[in-house]
């Protein structure tokens, strides 16, 4: 007998701050939401959402989630109440 | 998320100044520098270079180098295979010009012999047809709109129309309604500065041994301060396998970001696969200051309102960065980090990124961030003049703290500015008396600091004592703070622990040493690497024993029975563990790799008193403080050390040191004897002061210490000049002519 289809379990939006400079690719918006639980999911969804953060996010950003500056980790979990910040992709001297 | 690595214990090794181990081999000769690699069979690589800033290549003939007795090969652009965009191929471009010579000193060609003087003959046999372009290597002569273009092609999507081709990324951080907030002040300024191109001065040339052997693997012994990322470049720039050439970093004179490309290495690859023969390339002074990766020159405009009782209201920086012919991102940083010391309600900054007629740049300490935190620290200073109020409550005042939206974005978690500002301010240097033509300069910095991909492995060999097998060159003293760090987690003395930097083919990737990430990152997997091991030693006790393995702790250097119930059982020691190992199951090592990240933020606060001699304009620095947030000082000692580093040369940078150019673009400084850096003499002793904020990222609280030195250094001279001679200086360095043409009220 078959199994009826599993819907996954909705996920939790998420509010994502930009820097200025990217604002113009998503309309002006200082802070868009996006539907994540870690970083991939973030960067995927914007990058879907707003096809105009692709060339940014292909040439490296990292997250600031709750203060903490994460480099690339995908799989970083991400509270729905957690601060989310996109920044570039960080490295130093 | 929480960061919950830390957790608070009594120290055995950590904080303690243990010999460093490198010291008698440096101090004797023995230490084997990129130079000293010798193998049999060895030829002498040589460099070509561009006398042009910028020129296009019609033709090169090389017909008479390769026939000179003695060259074995000769290799330009055309020798190297076309690859995708990206930094690879900027790279590429860059170690070996391929249509155009983008800046004086540019390589265009290079010859591998039997002896250096057969290589520099051979050179001059080398016939480059060039056709001149006009030049440009000042950012506000590349921006404009009719600018020669340096290179076509890397205009970001966002860049404001009405510029160059040249400007070729915008960066805009912020928030808050500036308007509302400069109405709210009693002053607003606008002021304007400019800081030079410097280099990072390091005492070792770059030099490289390239083996290619006829099977296509390759070895490549380096100076560098990462020889996985120096392997990741040459493998895509030759086109092979990464696995197929191992990279072998040499002990290090000196990098401070300048070693964390390559300059010089895929040319001594291709070189050595074209002439069957291991080919040796260093560089000479010359050639680094010409042809290596000095830091970018600024031109930033800050505007700032404060109220008469010191509170700023409203901040922004608009900051112009040149960093050579090839994209970078370091003003990228510098507008990040701007205003990251302040908790301003409104705040903007603008980053442009110019590309210039001039040589590639590379990181230097803290990249972007001294200039663009000069530039702010400035304008508070004098704020702080015009009202009269002390600079440092001033800075108390404003300085960010926990719950502080930072100017680059996110809300701050607990950071150290505050303490720090406050160790500052208690200090005895803060209030002691100054003497005639003296004055005082305070100013602080900021540094994000960073993780990154890290593999750690450790051997507990036979005898008990301690291999700590990991993969970043040491520039600043990470070996002796990695050993000591096993030595703590795993309860055994430091002398028997031996941290040892391998090469690429034996052990998996390691970031480069930057972003100040080694003591922190490489700690970090150590610590996890010594508690697997200290897993599988009370497995094997547990084994010997006959009982359960959930029975057995590790304490002060031996496995133990956890409890009474567990047995009556006398401990193991890590040597009688260690010599059972091979019958009770083999060998035991511990290894830990991972993406390190929550390095953790940190602050510094400077303290300068200066003697500026009214005749000639010469400054005397006559003490200087350093006060800064290390988080858990592994070793004082070299904390100490980077801390007193950072501000040498950012004193330097300040008071000296500058690329000139004439007006052919050429570099006319390219030597310490008109280049000039800091000797001892010119310094007085450098006070640092540690505090220890633990950050949350790390198990022993550590963060790193090695970039925030170099950041206030710039503001803090340029404060302590200003107030010693009665005006503003708005541009480094403040060499003595500078100085007394600001004297004479020029």
């Amino acid at each position: 007998m078959a199994s009826a289809p599993v819907t996954p379990p909705d996920k939790p939006r998420i509010k994502v701050r930009l820097w200025g400079s990217l604002r113009a690719a998503t309309g002006g918006k200082e802070e868009v939401e996006v539907e994540a639980t870690n970083f991939k999911q973030v960067i995927d969804a914007l990058a879907r959402d707003y096809p105009a953060l692709r060339p940014q996010i292909e040439r490296g950003v990292s997250l600031a989630i709750d203060g903490v500056i994460y480099k690339e980790s995908w799989f970083t979990p991400i509270n729905p109440d957690s601060e989310v910040v996109l920044m570039p992709l960080m490295v130093g001297g | 998320m929480a960061l919950d690595e830390y957790e608070k214990r009594d120290f055995k090794v950590v904080g303690k100044r243990m010999p460093r181990p490198d010291a008698i081999d440096k101090v004797t000769g023995r230490a084997l520098y990129g130079a000293d690699m010798h193998v049999p069979g060895m030829l002498v690589g040589k460099i070509l270079r561009s006398p042009h800033a910028h020129a296009r290549i019609k033709a090169i003939d090389t017909s008479a180098a390769e026939a000179l007795e003695g060259v074995r090969a000769v290799v330009t652009g055309a020798d190297f295979p076309d690859i995708a965009p990206g930094e690879a191929r900027n790279v590429r471009d860059n170690t070996m010009a391929r249509d155009k010579a983008l800046y004086d000193g540019h390589a265009v060609a290079a010859v591998a012999a039997t002896s250096a003087a057969i290589a520099r003959k051979a050179l001059k046999l080398i016939r480059v047809e060039y056709e001149i372009l006009p030049h440009v290597t000042e950012i506000s002569d590349a921006m404009k709109p009719d600018a020669p273009v340096v290179q076509e092609g890397f205009v970001q999507e966002n860049v404001p129309e009405g510029f160059s081709e040249n400007v070729i990324s915008y960066h805009q951080y912020g928030h808050g309604d500036l308007d509302a907030g400069f109405a709210q002040a009693d002053k607003v300024i606008t002021r304007r500065f400019r800081t030079a191109a410097t280099h990072q001065g390091y005492i070792e040339p770059h030099a490289a041994l390239a083996s290619f052997g006829a099977d296509g693997t390759a070895d490549l012994w380096v100076c560098t301060q990462g020889h996985y990322f120096v392997r990741q470049l040459c493998a895509e720039i030759l086109q092979m396998d990464q696995a197929q050439l191992r990279v072998t970093a040499s002990e290090i004179g000196g990098g401070f970001g300048g070693k964390t490309t390559c300059f010089i290495e895929p040319v001594a690859l291709m070189l050595s696969k074209k002439a069957g023969a291991p080919v040796k390339l260093v560089m000479t002074r010359q050639e680094v200051f010409r042809a290596s990766g000095p830091t970018v020159s600024s031109e930033i405009e800050v505007r700032m309102g404060m109220t008469k009782d010191g509170r700023i209201t409203a901040a922004e920086a608009e900051l112009h960065y040149q960093g050579g012919a090839f994209p970078n991102i370091t003003v990228q940083f510098g507008a990040m980090a701007a205003f990251a010391c302040y908790d301003l309600q409104a705040v903007q900054t603008r980053g442009y990124n110019v590309l210039t007629n001039r040589p590639k740049q590379a990181a230097y300490r803290a990249p972007g961030a001294p200039m663009a935190i000069y530039a702010v620290e400035s304008v508070v200073d004098e704020l702080c003049q015009e009202f009269d109020l002390d600079p440092l409550e001033v800075r108390l005042k404003n300085a960010a703290r926990k719950g502080t939206r930072a100017s680059y974005g996110p809300t701050y978690p607990d950071i150290g500015l505050v303490a720090t500002l406050e160790a500052a301010q208690a200090h005895p240097h803060y209030s002691a008396p100054l003497g005639p033509n003296q004055a005082r300069g305070v100013a602080c910095g900021f540094w994000f600091n960073f993780g990154g991909d890290t593999s750690v492995s450790l051997s507990v060999d036979f005898d008990g004592s301690i291999t700590v097998t990991e993969g970043n060159p040491d520039i600043g003293g990470s070996r002796v703070s990695i050993a000591m760090m096993a030595a703590e987690e795993l309860g055994v003395p430091y002398e028997s622990v031996r941290a040892v930097v391998t090469d690429t083919g034996s052990l998996g990737h390691n970031e480069v040493t930057d972003g100040s990430r080694v003591t922190f990152a490489v700690g970090l997997a150590t610590i996890k690497a010594a508690r697997a091991a200290k897993r599988e030693m009370c497995r094997r006790a547990a084994k010997i024993w006959g009982i359960d393995e959930d029975a057995v702790v590790w304490e002060d250097g031996c496995a133990k029975p956890a409890g009474p119930n567990a047995g009556k059982f006398e401990p193991l020691s890590i040597k009688e563990i260690a010599a059972k190992s091979s019958r009770t199951g083999g060998p035991i090592s511990g290894h830990h790799e991972v993406n390190a990240e929550g390095a953790g933020v940190s602050f510094g606060v400077h303290i300068a008193d200066v003697e500026v001699d009214p005749e000639t304009g010469h400054t005397k620095v006559v003490r200087y403080t350093v006060f800064q947030d290390a988080g858990k000082a592994v070793h004082p000692a070299y904390v100490e050390g980077q801390m007193q580093g950072g501000a040498a040369q950012g004193i330097g940078w300040a008071l000296n040191e500058e690329y000139i150019y004439d007006e052919q673009g050429r570099l006319v400084n390219p030597g310490f004897l008109d280049y000039r850096i800091p000797v001892a003499s010119d310094l007085p002793y450098i006070d640092a002061v540690i505090l220890e904020i633990p950050n949350p990222g790390h198990p022993y609280g550590v963060r790193g210490v090695g970039e925030t030195g170099i950041v206030p250094p710039l503001a803090t001279l340029s404060n302590a000049v200003s107030r010693a001679i009665g005006r503003r200086m708005y541009e480094l360095p403040m060499s003595p002519p500078r100085i007394l043409k600001a004297i004479k009220g020029g």
